[in-house]
């Protein structure tokens, strides 16, 4: 694939920000500020050449992110491929959050530690309107990794977990590991505060190898899991009529005996359980798998994951450089569809309509679309192979309901006058939404629809209520397509 | 279906999570009175915080609400102003019934998720070093019933319908089922149990494949998921099935669109899905094949929803799950979760002709007891055992008791020694029962013993689950197992019916 030579005066703002950041030459006075986007190393496996327009983008906004505000995509889309991944892996400072703060149906503000479903409403808003959308994406993605619920915890530790993620999220995987095997919150979850050398528990010992960085019955057996159990113990907390306090490492109950652990022996504790998961010869592959499935629909290429093993290894386990090269890669764009996840679909609801959290119906909405914040299923996380059955697909629909309460059309007047054709209330559908263009099977079946409804009007007095029972119904369906649902 | 994270992609979505040490949370009860709501359901005084914001509607009070969202399609339908009825008949209930003959059998699959303790559920009491490995969690000699075919086994005394049941004829008990070679990952080992292979790699379920092999293009009730979510078991390769939590919780409405409008609107989104189902886009075909089935279980079970705005269940009246589907049999009533309640609606289900085949639940109480075991065994297993026979004497009150076979399974036993959390860590072979009345009463293979357990002190299997299963195909199925289970000439078969 050969890319086109480019007149100077044309060139993508990545080569300027290329030539900002060379030492030996002047930063070019006419260049904005916010054009300057750092440039990515080089790619340690295939790069994506093809078209970079608005529809390449909108994929990695939803894959990426949380799915374009309106307008998004096509800013993005000028930026070329190259600085639109940069603008999402290398957010500079410190996030914003951009718009109207969340509120419940009262107008009082959220309270994530008291008031349930409100932890699942502040992350949301997070995911709504924060700046550094890729941060939080990331963040999503290590929660679904080491599967924590609060079901074992509570709403503050869970949020002090996602501050330690979100502070990892596009860091160090070893970095991470550490923080997670004596977080609280899965201290509590997998029985690392009851793991003690008269009785050791095996829960997090097993998970941290068959989930987190191994993978079932790769690399490790029984006898690996029970070492690597007497490794972590130690850990314990006292509990008070607030719960679960004081979490620490108290040596009366650590092992200190000798371990074998894949081989290796010593008196290892828990910085060295992590250590020899991560530098064990299968974890590379593991980790590099698993992170491509949760942006690529098709299987990762044997060469491409050998290449971006060894770039983790010699990275020193580093998690930027992987995301960066998965989200340049031909496949992410030229690969099939992926459902979007129930949460990050919500939200592009939000993002696309403009709106932002005003009530917090979202919580038992994430119940019935199947994604609670928090309460993941299990400790394996969601399954992103199965998103939709009928129940769930019946909570999206519950999820629109949600998203339109303040935006469903009734009354005497209708805005898009009584003369609007089928077509262009299909085209004001779309609008409402951010406009994303849909296939035209869909297009087709929607303004049959409105077809169908204008033509159920049998009075004139029915006009205008008819026309906004066309507008609602588009309304709600948009979203509700198998093209709006997948990116 | 489209690559997941991770090297094994599980074929279903729920997995046996470890669990707190004090049951379930406020926010889980919560969660289950929200979904009381959503069913149509008057929420339970204790249950309902008043924080709690209801399900949205421009301008819908609770009281529309509740005939709004529970009853709406109803009230469309009920009205009969888009003359649906019919088509709901013709397209639904009648349809469907006609492609599958009165008196065909139902296999329901119940899986207790976590892995139960199968040495508290059926215990050697009287053994010394079941004490010995049990200081604590010893079930006492004489505390329950004891089993009649092996005495010296006790069912645990909040298993005791379960022993009624037996008692009766009605239970075959497998004290000694799993597999040999056993993996003590929940996820693998679920995994092995849910596809009816010892085979991470598999990623249809074994009544899916069943259903594949004999079952319905059409026909998404042939296999009946009642988790809310569709269960691995029943994951097909080509044909549909579907999941829903009741079938009165079952009803789908449009913000702002009513009147002969809300109909088309909701066909317009199934055709869509039976449009775009077979794309070959794996992503695009998920999602169009869950629109396209959608449209199918609103026709089928519109004949569930509420009559005239009204709710068949008030709890004002009745605490009884069973009342909300008219059964003349007093169901339990669950602190947490609803199995009490979708078992109640699937016996009416059962008895209202709607074309099952295979179904399967999973249990709300997470049994993997890894510490505090006695909490959550004692009352997940009482709710289970006396659920199931409500279940039960509601068939036989119906006159369908001859079609339905219940099985029940879990993804393996405990260890056979107690942790130093009044808990149990993860073991192989385990118990599993198959109720129903045309079932062989009795005990099939035998109690693993205590002193023969294996290099990792778990107890070993002398019933092969695989074999179980390839049983059921052949005796209450009439089909080849061969076609099915993979190796199934290689898996014992036992007498299960009588």
């Amino acid at each position: 694939m050969s890319t086109p030579i480019r007149s100077p005066d044309k060139l993508p703002p990545v080569r300027e920000a290329r030539h900002a950041g060379h030492r030996h030459r002047p930063l070019r006075r006419n260049v904005r500020p916010k054009l300057i986007l750092p440039v990515l190393d080089p790619s340690p496996t295939a790069v994506y050449r093809g078209k970079f327009t608005a529809e390449q983008a909108t994929r990695l906004l939803w894959r990426a992110g949380f799915g374009p505000r309106p307008g998004d995509a096509e800013r993005l889309a000028k930026l070329g491929m190259e600085a639109a991944v940069a603008s999402l892996t290398r957010p500079q400072g410190t996030a914003r959050l951009v718009g109207a703060a969340p509120h419940d149906d009262h107008g009082q503000p959220l309270d994530p530690i008291n008031t349930w479903g409100d932890d699942h409403c502040w992350w949301l808003d997070r995911m709504v309107r924060s700046n550094q959308q890729l941060i939080e994406r990331m963040t999503l993605i290590w929660h679904s990794w080491f599967a924590t619920s609060e079901e074992a915890s509570n709403a503050q530790l869970m949020i002090k977990q996602n501050w330690m993620m979100r502070r990892h999220a596009l860091g160090n995987f070893h970095q991470l590991l550490l923080g997670v095997t004596v977080d609280p919150a899965m201290l509590l979850w997998l029985n690392g505060n009851t793991n003690d050398k008269d009785s050791p528990n095996e829960n997090y010992g097993r998970e941290m190898l068959e989930l987190f960085t191994l993978g079932a019955d790769r690399g490790y057996d029984q006898r690996d899991v029970h070492q690597n159990a007497r490794a972590l113990t130690g850990w314990t907390n006292d509990w008070n009529d607030q719960g679960p306090s004081n979490f620490r490492f108290d040596p009366s109950l650590h092992d200190y005996g000798v371990k074998r652990i894949f081989g290796h022996h010593g008196r290892f504790g828990w910085r060295d359980s992590c250590r020899l998961a991560v530098t064990h010869p299968d974890h590379p592959s593991f980790l590099v798998d698993k992170l491509w499935g949760y942006f690529v629909g098709a299987k990762i290429p044997r060469a491409t994951a050998h290449a971006l093993e060894r770039a983790y290894t010699r990275s020193g386990y580093e998690i930027r450089p992987l995301v960066e090269a998965i989200l340049r890669h031909p496949l992410f764009y030229d690969g099939p569809r992926l459902v979007i996840p129930p949460v990050v679909w919500t939200a592009g609801l939000l993002r696309g309509s403009r709106q932002t959290i005003t009530t917090t119906s979202w919580a038992w909405i994430a119940q019935l679309t199947g994604q609670v914040l928090f309460q993941p299923p299990n400790v394996s996380g969601w399954n992103y192979a199965q998103w939709l059955d009928t129940s769930r697909w019946a909570g999206r629909l519950e999820a629109v309901n949600v998203a339109l309460q303040n935006h469903v059309l009734d009354g005497k007047t209708y805005p898009y006058g009584i003369t609007e054709t089928a077509v262009e209330a299909y085209k004001h559908a779309i609008d409402f939404w951010g406009g994303h263009a849909l296939s035209s099977t869909a297009r087709h079946n929607l303004i049959a629809l409105g077809r169908q409804i204008a033509r159920g009007q049998t009075h004139d007095w029915e006009q205008i209520s008819f026309r906004q029972l066309r507008q609602n119904a588009l309304r709600v369906l948009i979203p509700m397509t198998p093209d709006w649902m997948t990116a | 279906m489209s690559a997941g994270p991770g090297p094994r992609v599980p074929s279903g979505p729920t997995r046996g999570v470890p669990r707190a040490p004090e049951g379930h949370c406020d926010g889980f009860s919560r969660a289950q009175a929200i979904r009381r709501v959503l069913a149509g359901k008057p929420p339970v005084a204790r249950e309902w915080d008043p924080r709690m914001p209801l399900p949205a509607g421009v301008g819908i009070d609770r009281r529309r609400f509740l005939a709004g969202a529970a009853g709406g399609l109803l009230t469309v339908y009920g009205a009969g102003r888009l003359g649906l009825t019919d088509r709901m008949l013709g397209d639904g209930i009648a349809r469907a019934a006609a492609l599958q003959p009165a008196g065909s059998p139902i296999l329901v699959s119940l899986f207790m998720q976590g892995g139960v303790d199968g040495l508290s559920l059926l215990a050697p009491a009287g053994d010394p070093l079941y004490v010995k490995l049990r200081p604590t969690l010893a079930v006492a000699a004489g505390s329950g019933a004891p089993l009649r075919e092996d005495p010296s086994l006790t069912w645990h005394p909040s298993a005791s319908s379960f022993a009624q049941l037996h008692d009766a004829g009605k239970v075959a008990v497998f004290p000694g089922i799993g597999y040999a070679d056993p993996d003590m990952s929940h996820f693998t080992s679920r995994h092995y149990w849910e596809v009816g292979a010892t085979d991470t790699s598999l990623l249809t379920g074994w009544m899916g494949r069943y259903l594949d092999v004999a079952g319905d293009t059409t026909n998404p009730f042939q296999g009946l998921s009642m988790d809310g979510q569709i269960n691995p078991t029943l994951a097909t390769a080509k044909n549909p099935t579907a999941a829903i939590d009741q079938p009165n919780s079952f009803a789908v409405w449009l913000s702002g669109v009513w009147g002969d409008a809300l109909g088309w609107a909701l066909d317009s989104a199934s055709s869509l899905g039976d449009t775009q189902r077979h794309s070959r886009d794996p992503a695009i075909a998920q999602v169009a094949g869950a629109a396209s089935e959608v449209g199918i279980v609103r026709r089928t079970l519109a004949p569930f929803a509420p009559t005239n705005g009204n709710l068949r269940r008030d709890a004002a009246t009745s605490t009884n799950p069973g009342a909300a589907y008219g059964s003349s049999v007093t169901y339990p009533t669950a602190a947490t979760g609803d199995l009490p309640d979708r078992l109640a609606g699937l016996a009416a289900m059962i008895a209202a002709g709607i074309p099952l085949r295979c179904v399967a639940l999973t249990t709300d109480t997470q049994f993997d007891t890894h510490s505090g075991q006695e909490t959550t065994f004692d009352s997940g297993v009482k709710l289970v055992a006396d659920s199931l026979a409500s279940f039960q004497a509601d068939l036989e009150a119906r006159g369908v008791d001859g079609r339905v076979l219940v099985h029940v399974w879990s993804e393996f036993g405990r260890r056979a020694q107690e942790n130093g959390s009044d808990g149990t860590d993860h073991g192989a072979a385990g118990t599993s029962l198959l109720i129903g009345s045309r079932v062989n009463g009795g005990m099939i293979g035998e109690f693993a013993p205590l002193n023969q357990l294996d290099a990792n002190g778990n107890q070993q299997e002398n019933v092969d689950f695989r074999g179980v299963y390839c049983s059921l195909l052949e005796q209450w199925f009439g089909q080849d197992a061969g076609a099915v289970i993979p190796g199934a000439a290689g898996f014992p078969r036992y007498q299960l019916l009588t």
